[in-house]
């Protein structure tokens, strides 16, 4: 059987797999950037708390994604719920630490023409700072949601589906076909969706 | 401070690791455990995870480093951002992927895997000497030039000195991303910590997978120490 | 009216006080500059009026009412406050920028965008033009007059000014200095302003407050501190040439000789440089001295020759306030 061929016999099957992933790493996205946002906002207004943060999820960060997913099937089981979980959990520290970077860097001389207005705390921190920071935050929710969708094929190995389990399965009954249509989905998947919130991105910046 | 205390960070994460496979080859779960995991075998698969990582990062050294000097020469300046460009394009695609596409092309082994992570690597390592070549003041490389200096004495007492501590940046990130991806090798028979942690999987032992999983989070943590060490000596 | 009364500040760690011992009073309507070298405690004095520096001892008042007894945030509606980098927020336009005190006063939204317009007017930018650009769209001066209008906004008494125009180059600062006094003719706010130039300092004030390590060293009008500096430090301050910068102080139209109609006649058609009331004393020196001649007229808006000014004229003037250097 030929590539192309496989790729018509098999559409349907690939389809799915690509639905299951975007959605599975879009519910992630989701909770980890409501998640993600209010912790990156609550730990400004305590320097001890944002360095204990920021370290957690900078060691989260370093625990490779096979083990961390393998380490959740004990407490949550197999399927896409610990799946879920895993990805929060790891992409929150691009946004946290985006989040929280990008409200503490602001200019000193707008706060201090804020303070000085006669604008509360709360109230600079709502039309100033959270608006001033919108671009950093954008970046990280870019960074995060890439590597969610990278992170989100090997979920594919404790049973969560998407396009991971094209690349596991090809692997061991050694189809090459399966493989390389996985790999090749998940880079273009990753690589549109980097460029899109690129966009967005620029636009806030504006 | 810095060059005292990094030292005894390192050697600090590694007794934990240490423990931690002491402590399971001598208090085994059960005896599919003690089967598993002997000294023997996780040396050997330490071993493994080193070699893998080694390889390909020596590799994407050899090759990134003098690609990003050649990019940032007169005669190829042109190219550099859209090599840029493209670079930071792959490098938002998943290890995943990379690690199965070279399987796809080149069958399962510890080669395609090397190859995958050397290519992996490079991306870092690539942007960071060409961010690290542009960022050299053009006044300071004019100086040079016009105190009458050859342009490869220019390049290498001038430039390069100035752009290293950016570059170790890069192969710093590199090698503690490869070392995470190097687990991905595991699957496509290329060894390592990947193994222990595709066994403690299969045979649902928690001990086998906490194993395999900290191991290669201590390596990466130490190998982040050590090269930030490096990093900050290369700061002129 | 602002008054300090043994105001003390001494940051925390530090070994000397950034004020000591200040006390100064700022009557309503004048502007009182505090003049001095980088690092004399300009600033802290002036943060301390709307609380943004609390201070160490002593009291200040306003209107009669110490400010620790106000409310911080009404306080600060009620001052506006305008810094040398303009501290404009980026991400909202002019308008909107002008809108954040008046919105936090309550004000209507029709009131609101009718202050915006009357602002825009007040520091001579197009209202149609301007309301909705951002920024970062305007040059150094406009972003001024925007930092100008905004403090404005809520109609504060008292205005706070930091080295305003220093990031200005001079061309655009000594433009901004002229229109600003004009604008206070007309709104006659309580103003303190910092500077480091003392000739801004002798241009703009009412008043003016030389301070050195913390102390008020001379606290007179510009034409005071030009013609009996207290001491060697203020003098040096000054420096120098003092008579020129007296004569900056005159108008024409204060110190000239008016003129009988039998005498506009006589002078009509002369060849003699002719100057408005508003010019000073230094520009009718210069222009005698274009001329070749001992006297000038000066002429009304309507351009009519309404007096003259003479070369003994100004000598006397300069003389009768005593120059010691
Ligand atoms: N936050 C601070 N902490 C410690 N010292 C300060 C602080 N702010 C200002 N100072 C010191 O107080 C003195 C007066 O500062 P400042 O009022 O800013 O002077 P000016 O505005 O006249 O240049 C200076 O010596 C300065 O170093
Ligand atoms: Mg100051």
């Amino acid at each position: 059987m030929n590539f192309f061929e496989f790729l018509i016999s098999r559409w349907p099957t690939i389809l799915s797999l690509t639905l299951e992933h975007l959605f599975i790493v879009f519910i992630a996205m989701v909770i980890s950037v409501t998640v993600g946002v209010a912790v990156g906002i609550l730990i400004t207004k305590n320097q001890m708390a944002a360095r204990i943060v920021l370290n957690v999820t900078n060691i989260l960060m370093t625990i490779p994604s096979l083990a961390l997913f393998s380490l959740l099937i004990p407490v949550l089981g197999i399927g896409k719920i610990p799946a879920i979980v895993g990805l929060v959990a790891y992409t929150q520290l691009p946004i946290v630490r985006n989040v929280y970077t990008g409200i503490m860097t602001i200019n000193p001389a707008i706060l201090e023409a804020a303070r000085g207005m006669g604008l509360t705390e709360k109230k600079i921190m709502r039309t100033i700072r959270i608006p001033l920071a919108l671009p950093a935050m954008m970046s990280g929710i870019r960074t995060a949601t890439v590597m969610g969708i990278g992170i989100g094929a090997i979920a594919g190995y404790i049973g969560a589906g998407g396009l991971g389990v094209y690349i596991f399965q090809g692997i061991s009954r050694s189809s090459d076909q399966m493989v390389i249509v996985g790999a090749v989905l998940i880079s273009v998947i990753s690589i549109l969706t980097d460029q899109f919130l690129g966009g967005v991105q620029r636009k806030l910046n504006r | 401070m810095v060059s005292l205390r990094s030292p005894l960070k390192i050697v600090l994460l590694g007794s934990i690791g240490v423990l931690m496979t002491v402590w399971v080859v001598e208090n085994p779960q059960d005896s599919v455990v003690a089967r598993l995991v002997t000294y023997d075998k996780v040396w050997g698969l330490l071993l493994q995870h080193f070699y893998l990582v080694g390889a390909s990062a020596l590799l994407a050294v050899v090759t990134s480093v003098p690609l990003g000097i050649a990019l940032t020469r007169p005669r190829l300046k042109s190219w550099a951002p859209r090599v840029l460009a493209l670079v930071n394009v792959c490098q938002t695609v998943p290890s995943l992927a990379v690690v199965a596409l070279s399987v796809g092309f080149m069958g399962v082994g510890s080669r395609p895997a090397i190859i995958a992570l050397w290519i992996y690597a490079l991306l870092p390592i690539l942007s960071n000497t060409l961010v690290g070549f542009q960022e050299v003041d053009p006044a300071i490389t004019e100086a040079a030039h016009g105190m009458g200096m050859k342009a490869w004495r220019v390049l290498f007492r001038v430039e390069l000195p100035m752009a290293a501590s950016m570059i170790m940046a890069g192969i710093r990130t590199a090698v503690t991303i490869t070392i995470g991806s190097a687990i991905l090798a595991a699957f496509v028979g290329g060894g390592g910590m990947g193994n222990l942690i595709i066994a403690g999987n299969n045979i649902s032992r928690a001990q086998v997978l906490v194993l395999g999983a900290a191991l290669p989070v201590l390596m990466a943590l130490m190998a982040d120490l050590f090269f930030e060490g490096i990093e900050k000596r290369a700061k002129y | 009216m602002i008054r300090f009364e043994n105001v003390v500040k001494r940051y925390p760690g530090e070994a000397t006080d950034a004020v000591h011992n200040l006390n100064l009073e700022i009557e309503s309507g004048t502007i009182c500059m505090l003049v001095g070298p980088s690092g004399c405690g300009k600033t802290t004095t002036m943060k301390m009026i709307n609380k943004l520096i609390r201070p160490s001892s002593g009291a200040i008042l306003i209107g009669g009412r110490n400010i620790d007894t106000v409310d911080t945030i009404e306080l600060r509606l009620s001052i506006g406050y305008i810094i040398q980098d303009t501290g404009l927020f980026p991400h909202m336009t002019v308008g909107e920028n002008i809108a954040v005190v008046p919105g936090e006063l309550g004000w209507k939204k029709d009131r609101i965008s009718s202050r915006i317009d009357e602002l825009l007017d007040l520091v001579d930018l197009n209202p149609k033009a301007f309301r909705n650009k951002k920024p970062n769209e305007l040059s150094g001066g406009q972003k001024q007059r925007v930092g100008v209008a905004r403090a404005l906004a809520g109609d504060p008494p008292i205005m706070l000014m930091d080295e305003p125009f220093g990031a200005l180059d001079p061309i655009t600062r000594a433009r901004m200095q002229d229109e600003f006094l004009r604008i206070q003719e007309k709104i006659r706010k309580t103003i303190v302003f910092v500077t480091h130039d003392v000739e801004e300092a002798i241009k703009m004030g009412d008043t003016i407050a030389v301070l050195k390590l913390g102390q008020i060293v001379q606290l007179s009008s510009p034409m005071e501190i030009l013609s009996n500096p207290s001491d060697p430090f203020v003098s040096e301050l000054i420096g120098g040439r003092n008579s020129l910068k007296m004569l900056s102080l005159m108008r024409c139209g204060q110190i000239m000789k008016t003129l009988s109609p039998a005498e506009v006649e006589e002078a009509r058609g002369s060849p003699q440089g002719i100057l408005g009331m508003k010019a000073t004393a230094q520009d009718a020196l210069s222009e005698m001295l274009r001329t070749g001649e001992r006297f000038i007229f000066v002429e009304d808006e309507r351009h009519d020759v309404v007096g003259v000014l003479d070369f003994e004229n100004l000598l006397e003037r300069v003389n009768r306030h005593g120059i010691t250097s």
